[in-house]
This record gives C-alpha cells, structure tokens and sequence, in this order.
C-alpha cells in the first residue's frame, strides 16, 4: 500500500527535484541543446546582483514578517482566550483571512495602496500617506510585509489559541493566588508551556514567508524595479520565461540549501531554549 | 468586590480593544464590497464612499468577461477530487506505515516523505512543468496528481501520529475474522479515522483551492484555468476597470466565504488540530 505511493511520490517529486539538480551544471534554456557547465552558474550567481539582491529582499523580509505576524498574533491570541464577550464571534472575524485566496487578497490591497490610501493622505494632508507606498523602491516592502501580517495572522494566532488551552489552569491561578501580576504570569508560566507552538509558528511562518510569491505577483511584480523581486519570483520569471533554465535550477539548490540550512538551525536554537525552560 | 469590578471592565476594555481592532479585517472588505458596486465614474470620486447607485451588473460583466462558472467549475473538480483522493490513499499509506515502523524499510519511508516538507517548490517547480508536459499530463488530471502526492508529507505525519491513537486489537480482530488488510482498513480503520480524516479534507481543500502558482506553471488550456488563476490572467483587461475588478475578487472569494460561514467551527477546529501534530 505504501509503496505504490513511494513510487508515485518518486516520480512527481523525487525526479524533477534530481533534474533540477542535474540541470543546474548546464545552461539549458528549458528547450532545445544544452551543455554542461559544470560549477559556473554557481559561480556566476555569487555575483549576480539581482540574484544577492533577491536573497537579501526575500530574508530581510521574512525575517520582519515572523517577527511582526507572530508578536500581532500571540497578543490576539491571548485576547481571543480570555473572558472577552463574544468571543466565538470574534475568533470567527479574525480567522477570516485564513481563508481568503493571498492573491486575490493581495491585489485587492494593490488597488487600496495606489488608490484608496492615498485620497486619506491628501483628505488628511498626511505626506507620505499620500502617494502608492508600492511605487517607491525603499517603501514597496513594507507594502508587501502588511499584507503578509493581515493575511497570515490568522492561522498564526488559531495555533496560539490551541497553544493557550494547552495550559493548566490550576497552575495560572496558582500564581495569580501568590500574587504574581499578570505580566509575570504571562512570561513565567505560559511562555514556557507553550514554547513547542512558537517553534512551530516560527519554523512554519518563516518558511513560508521566505517562499512568498503570490503577494510578489499581484503587488509588486517584483517592482519597482527589482526591489520586492522574491527568490521565487525570480526563479520563475527568469527560470520560465526568461529562458534561465540551467542557471535558475542553480539558484533554486542554493535556495533548497539555505532553506534547510536555516530550519535545521532554528530547530537546533528552539529546542535548546525549550529544554532550558 | 474590587476584583471582579476591576476584572468586569478589564473585560470590556478587552472587549472593545478587539473591536477596533477588527476594524483592520472590515475595512479592506469593505472597500472590496464597495468598489465592486460602483459605476465607472464613481471611480474618480472618493473611494472610500459607499456607491450612489449599486451597480449590481459589474457582477454579470465580470462573470462574462472571466468565464466565472468555468474557472468555478475547473476550482471545485480539482478540489473535491484532490480532497477525496487524498482521504483516501494518504490515509492508506499512514496506515501502512504506522503499523510497520519497525521495519526499516517502513521507517525510511517515512523520513523519505517527511524530508520533501524542506524542499522548496521552486527547485522542483521547472523540472516539474517539463515532466508533466512530457507525460501530456499539463492539465487537471496532473494538477490533481501533483496536489495528492505533494500532500503526503504533511498527512503522512497527521496520520501516522493519530494511528498510535488506534489499539492493535481491533484489527487483529478483523483478521482473524478472515479480513484481508484491505477489508480491514476499510471496515475497520477508516471510519475511526474521522477526525483526523477531516483535518486533512478541510486542510487540504483551503490549500488547494486557494493555491496559485501550481495551477500557474501547471496548467496551459485557459478553459481549464482555477479561480485564482483566471484573476490574475485577466488584471490586463480590467487595467483601471476596479469595479469590475473587484466585483472579480468577490465571486472569486464568494464560495470559500459561504463554506466559512456554514462550517467555521470545523475549519477552525481542523487547523487547530493539523497545528498541534
């Protein structure tokens, strides 16, 4: 019964994942001839600026975002597990995104920061609200990184909600009894309950933001210029139609490497710091 | 006395505070439900006004310009068959894993699946296209295949931590009864399987018809293009046509909403759950 599925799970992904690989010593187009070039798109990528400049784009940015989404979003999820008055109402409202299509949701907020965004700058006389923050190369990230968070909280915050009920709360009130203050109580006893939840939250959250394309395409294009161009976005504009087969596959290992590379630290570093607590 | 006065406003602040910040989910939806009813010279006035006159035709434009039904019915094939599909052999294979893990071969199986949750679509996603392609698998069917093997890593490990829920005795019961292993998981297993069966419909079914960029490298025919998909294609046409654009996004969004409204607590439950294995 399982094998079957080895087998398949062989073909549709073990073997494009080994032709990428393969491909990445050569400098296919994607048709026609090819030959091998052994290390050279290696080397030529290291100093390709679009290329740098994508990688630091794409990890600067999902660095902000798990940071931003997860801090929203353990604060949301403690509001949502506390006494508040109707509470299912309110967990229904905030997990609403989750299940919006990114893109959709992605040119939706397109046409609210070119258009809707900037009539409230000028109505308020508010300069810098007053133009498209996605038309200017120094601003375009935090457009993509708002839509992120509103899109993304979501999900973040349900696992924290799960995470919260998780903890005893014989224990809470225990130390509410001692009379800890809800601040300690907070940092003493919950955070340390529910560190497995952050792990995840942010193994999951980073990985996916460091993978973001959907919000790239319908926001920015990778635009202004080249400045939001994600690492999936390149390797699939210049990888498809660009015709950067053979180099692309190469940036796609060095993506697969860093990316496994950057989990396996993050698992090293949280269960070091859940151990601890 | 004091405490609960103090707790009862505390409540109400908290209340209140997430309230307002709901605001942050309404008002984007809002502009959405706005800009979609309002007639092309309405666009130059002040966006953020409700429409004079609802211009409910912006909805039969934008499903004649877009071939809403079509892109509906090739989102809802692709969905329930990947959901049924997936049901089906995931669980078979957790299954056959579960109850094998003390055989190496088993064991490696499932670190084989396991591993491919690392693994960055973009490195596969070229060598992928050309593949399908080849095997004249660039369609629906294909799009089908990838999302059912693609889903084994994740649900392998869903299923495989709720088999360790299942006692050994039930089958062995099965058995010697004369039950072969199919007739066993089919009888016996599977209907025990309904939470976490359900964990995975409702996880996968919100990947799937959602996803964006599989059905973008995947598919070729436009007749056959998802939901998501067709939104993008058509943001040329609709250039500064917002309201019909976004009377788009609305029907593009309209039936997840609708599933939402109907089934929230299970879809909430069932991410909840996916989180916590």
């Amino acid at each position: 019964m399982a094998l079957p599925a080895a087998a398949l799970f062989f073909v549709f992904h073990t073997v494009p994942a080994l032709q990428g690989l393969f491909y990445s010593f050569t400098d296919s187009r994607g048709y026609g001839s090819w030959d091998f070039v052994g290390l050279d798109n290696y080397v030529r990528l290291f100093q390709d600026g679009d290329v740098l400049d994508s990688y630091v784009f794409t990890l600067g940015f999902a660095v902000v975002s798990t940071f931003a989404a997860n801090i929203i979003s353990i604060l949301l999820a403690l509001a949502l597990s506390a006494n508040i008055r109707f509470r299912s109402f309110m967990r229904s409202v905030y997990f609403l995104p989750a299940i919006l299509s990114v893109i959709v949701v992605s040119y939706i907020f397109n046409t609210i920061f070119s258009t809707g965004v900037p009539q409230i700058g000028k109505a308020l006389g508010i300069d810098w609200l007053s133009t498209n923050i996605l038309g200017s190369p120094d601003t375009a990230w935090i457009g993509v990184v708002i839509v992120t968070v509103w899109r993304y909280c979501s999900t973040i915050t349900v696992i924290y909600i799960a995470g919260l009920q998780t903890v005893p709360e014989d224990v809470v009130e225990a130390a509410h009894l001692d009379g800890a203050s809800a601040w300690r109580r907070f940092w003493s006893i919950t955070v340390p309950l529910i560190a497995p939840f952050f792990t995840i939250n942010i193994l999951l959250s980073f990985k996916d933001f460091v993978q973001v394309f959907d919000q790239i395409v319908a926001l920015t294009e990778g635009g202004p210029g080249n400045a939001t161009q994600s690492i999936s976005f390149l390797i699939y504009r210049a990888g498809f139609a660009g015709g950067e087969f053979g180099y692309q596959s190469a940036n796609a290992v060095v993506y697969f490497v860093i990316i496994a590379v950057l989990s396996a630290f993050q698992i090293r570093f949280h269960r070091r710091r859940e151990t601890a607590a | 006395m004091n405490d609960s006065r103090a707790q009862s406003i505390s409540r109400w602040l908290l209340t209140a505070l997430l309230a307002i910040g709901s605001l942050t989910i309404a008002i984007p939806l809002y502009f959405t439900v706005v800009t979609a009813l309002k007639s092309p010279s309405e666009l130059r006035g002040n966006l953020w006004a409700p429409p004079q006159d609802p211009a409910w035709s912006n909805f039969s434009d934008a499903i004649e310009t877009t071939g809403f039904f079509q892109a509906l019915g090739n989102s809802l094939l692709v969905t329930v068959l990947s959901i049924v599909l997936v049901v089906v052999t995931n669980s078979l294979v957790g299954y056959a894993i579960a109850r094998n893990l003390h055989k190496r071969l088993y064991r490696g199986l499932f670190v084989y699946f396991l591993t491919a949750l690392f693994i960055p679509f973009p490195i596969v996603m070229l060598p992928l296209v050309k593949e399908m392609a080849f095997l004249g698998l660039g369609n629906l069917t294909g799009l089908v295949i990838v999302y059912v093997v693609y889903n084994l890593s994740f649900n392998v490990l869903l299923y495989v931590g709720y088999m360790s829920t299942v006692p050994v005795s039930l089958e062995e019961a099965a058995m010697l009864d004369g039950a072969g292993p199919f007739a066993t998981f089919r009888h016996v297993i599977f209907p025990l399987l309904t939470p976490v069966n359900a964990t995975v419909a409702i996880l996968t079914g919100l990947w799937v018809w959602n996803d964006f960029m599989l059905p973008l490298v995947l598919l070729s025919d436009q007749a056959q293009f998802t939901l998501p998909l067709v939104q993008n294609v058509f943001q040329g046409r609709f250039t500064t046509q917002y309201n019909l654009a976004f009377s788009s996004y609305i029907l593009a969004l309209t039936p997840m909403v609708l599933i939402y409204l109907v089934f929230q607590r299970w879809i909430i439950g069932g991410v909840m759950h996916g989180a916590i294995k």
